[in-house]
């Protein structure tokens, strides 16, 4: 385990009306590490990153970033920090280019006009340093690129601005075989080049392959935080699943046990 | 790691350098693709004229009538710029028509009746266009109610506000000299020319500074011979009209010499210019691709969507009062029909034909200058051919649903394809 984690969140709370949607989550991301967030539909996980990234206010808990306490209220507050996203549904504009989306809303500008040499350079300086080869073009248009490389575009957009946190969710949702190695391998050297990254999967094969850490939710609850050489792939899905599997997770009868205590323990605790 | 094509690291080792056979196959990879931008409108402009030009061989090449076209275009192509940032968004303006007719009952209203000099009067009709074009983006995008009822809503009301405005169908004339001088003047000739060589040259000197500035820097360029082509053409053409704009066309020198450009020309190739930059080379401008690309990327990348959405209401009816100006300078008057009647559907179709898309993200400011010349060169020519205004509008109709057929074929092509 690294020194201080990056982001460390503790007791935080979410609820959209009635509905509780996230109880109690603690989770620490590390910098130079990959952590998968698993957990099944509707267990949190888009929500969690929302409260990351500043969508969605939090009602109650707290945000340590690199050890101290931040407060994250708005998309603006995360990308200061250094937080960025890359959304499922890949929130590029397909009328555009590569460079004109990478720098979309945080364009260059000498006095008021565009600097696309300088844009141009940048992008491509950000593409080589990924060894991202796969696009011909920077000014070929977004429409023109297949799944892989428009979801290159995307996670690249994300690095371009000394990110320190990148969260990804579910890069390779949409992806054929080699397309989605092609993105998990990027996804490494994200972490390799000392990024902390949070990626969020529903792919096992994907998690198991690229992930340091897996952290898994269970109906709004973190029940384990754990690293990935110590769990199996059957133990992970039992987590997701059932929300405990042998010593980890949920107490044995979360109905007759106060079950806001136990998973909370288990995640500090966890196998090391 | 990658499957696909490895060239050499670096950013500049990325594709081989342009040659024109290169330039060229890949503008044709694009047509084929789907993207065929203003390639309809300029050789529907051909065709339209060389059919007018056989038919009526005398009146349509005419020097006379060749100045007619940019004097009998002007409203609806002023009107058709702004209409552009609107459609860029995906929405629509149906009210740009009676805006423009609202804004020059003001300006006549101000000059005439209460007969404050001719820049109040021009102050107050953008005003005008300004607080309407305010007022609509806010219901659009604060209220959310969908563009199309808005201004639909506005298409009527306006009508009212200009029979209201003009006291109940009399009319109001525009006697001003400078207001008069806008769309019934022409440049001196030597003035015309050097307007053209001034926008010539200011276009190399863009085009060469970025040229180089991009070969400097080892990004890929336009190869050096296509660009000097496109300076080469814009002369060529400038250069052509100037000449023909300048030769005389009154029919009776002894009373009235008529010759030079029209000043409207001056007036929207400034407009072209100012908006074209706005487009092309501000953040505003990207932002507004953005929106109308993908509202919700756009939103995601921190770009205020709502203030672009007002705003390109507000860019639509400031060009609709411009608009209205200009068809005021032109009939001498304003009357209740100013701004009606085909004057909205003539600006859309000017839009689309000239590549615009109906469906968002997609045009540029110099569709609606080409389509507002196929429009007035249709406008023209049946007129001089002697048909009726009820054939004129069906044909005029036909045209515009041919456009938004090529919009929407060639944007299922380029689904088709994958290059949209």
């Amino acid at each position: 385990m690294s020194a201080t984690p990056l982001l460390e969140l503790r007791g935080i709370d979410k609820s959209f009306g009635p509905v509780q949607v996230l109880r109690d989550v603690a989770l620490t991301v590390h910098p130079g590490e990959v952590t998968a967030l698993v957990g099944d539909n509707g267990a949190g996980k888009s929500t969690l990153v929302k409260c990351i990234s500043g969508i969605h206010p939090t009602d109650a808990g707290e945000f340590l970033f690199n050890g101290e306490p931040v407060h994250i209220g708005s998309p603006r507050d995360a990308a200061a920090l250094g937080i960025e996203v890359v959304y499922q549904d890949l929130a590029l504009c397909d009328n555009l280019d590569i460079v004109q989306n990478m720098f979309l809303g945080r364009e260059r500008r000498s006095g008021i006009v565009l600097d696309e040499p300088t844009m141009e350079q940048l992008a491509a300086e950000t593409l080589a340093g990924l060894s991202i080869r796969t696009v011909t073009s920077l000014r070929q248009h977004v429409s023109s690129l297949s799944g892989g490389q428009r979801q290159t575009v995307a996670i690249a957009k994300a690095v371009l601005w000394n990110s320190k946190l990148v969260i990804l969710d579910e890069p390779t949702a949409a992806l054929g075989v080699a397309q989605t190695a092609q993105v998990l391998e990027l996804v490494r050297r994200l972490a390799d080049n000392g990024l902390a990254v949070v990626l969020i999967s529903h792919n096992m094969n994907d998690v198991f392959a690229v992930s340091d850490r897996i952290a898994a939710l269970y109906l709004g609850q973190m029940v384990a935080q754990v690293k990935t050489t110590d769990i199996t792939h059957a133990q992970v899905v039992e987590l997701i699943t059932a929300g405990r599997s042998g010593g980890l997770g949920l107490a044995t009868d979360p109905s007759s046990n106060g079950d806001g205590a136990q998973p909370a323990d288990s995640t500090s605790g966890g196998l090391r | 790691m990658t499957a696909t094509a490895v060239r050499k690291d670096g950013p500049a080792a990325v594709t081989p350098p342009p040659t024109i056979g290169g330039h060229a196959r890949s503008y044709w990879s694009r047509v084929r693709g789907g993207d065929v931008g203003a390639l309809p409108a300029v050789l529907g402009l051909i065709v339209l004229c060389t059919v007018f030009a056989i038919m009526r061989p005398s009146s349509f090449l005419s020097a006379g009538n060749f100045a007619n076209l940019f004097t009998q275009g002007a409203a609806v192509t002023l009107i058709a710029m702004g209409l552009v940032f609107v459609l860029l968004l995906g929405e629509i303006d149906l009210s740009a028509g009676f805006a423009s007719g609202v804004c020059a009952a003001v300006l006549a209203n101000v000059v005439t009746v209460l007969g404050y000099p001719w820049w109040v009067a021009v102050l107050a009709a953008v005003a005008t266009g300004v607080l309407i074009g305010t007022s609509l983006g806010l219901l659009v995008a604060k209220i959310g109610i969908p563009s199309f009822v808005v201004t639909l809503a506005g298409f009527l009301a306006f009508q009212g506000i200009v029979l209201l405005l003009v006291k109940e169908g009399t009319n109001i004339s525009v006697r001003d000299d400078v207001l008069v001088a806008i769309a019934n003047r022409n440049l001196a000739p030597i003035l015309g020319w050097s307007l053209a060589a001034l926008a010539v040259v200011g276009y190399a000197a863009v085009q060469l500074l970025r040229y180089r500035n991009r070969v400097a820097r080892g990004l890929i360029t336009d190869p050096i011979a296509v660009v000097a082509l496109r300076i080469g053409g814009l002369a060529v053409i400038l250069g052509a009209a100037v000449y023909v704009l300048n030769l005389e066309r009154s029919r009776n020198v002894l009373i009235v010499s008529l010759k030079g450009v029209p000043i409207v020309v001056p007036v929207i190739a400034v407009l072209l210019i100012i908006w074209t930059f706005v487009l092309q080379r501000t953040s505003y401008g990207r932002h507004i691709y953005a929106v109308g690309g993908n509202r919700e990327a756009a939103r995601r990348a921190g770009i205020e969507v709502d203030r672009i959405r007002i705003s390109v209401f507000v860019i639509c009816s400031s060009m609709a009062a411009i608009g209205g100006i200009v068809a005021a300078s032109r009939a001498n008057s304003v009357d209740p029909n100013t701004g009606g009647s085909n004057v909205l559907l003539y600006a859309v179709g000017a839009a689309v034909i000239g590549g615009t898309s109906l469906f968002g993200g997609k045009g540029r400011v110099l569709d609606a200058v080409l389509g507002g010349a196929v429009v007035a060169v249709i406008e023209n020519g049946m007129g001089l051919m002697g048909y009726s205004a009820g054939i004129k509008y069906v044909v005029t109709g036909v045209v515009l649903l041919l456009a938004a057929s090529v919009d929407a074929l060639s944007r299922r092509r380029a689904a088709a394809t994958g290059t949209r």
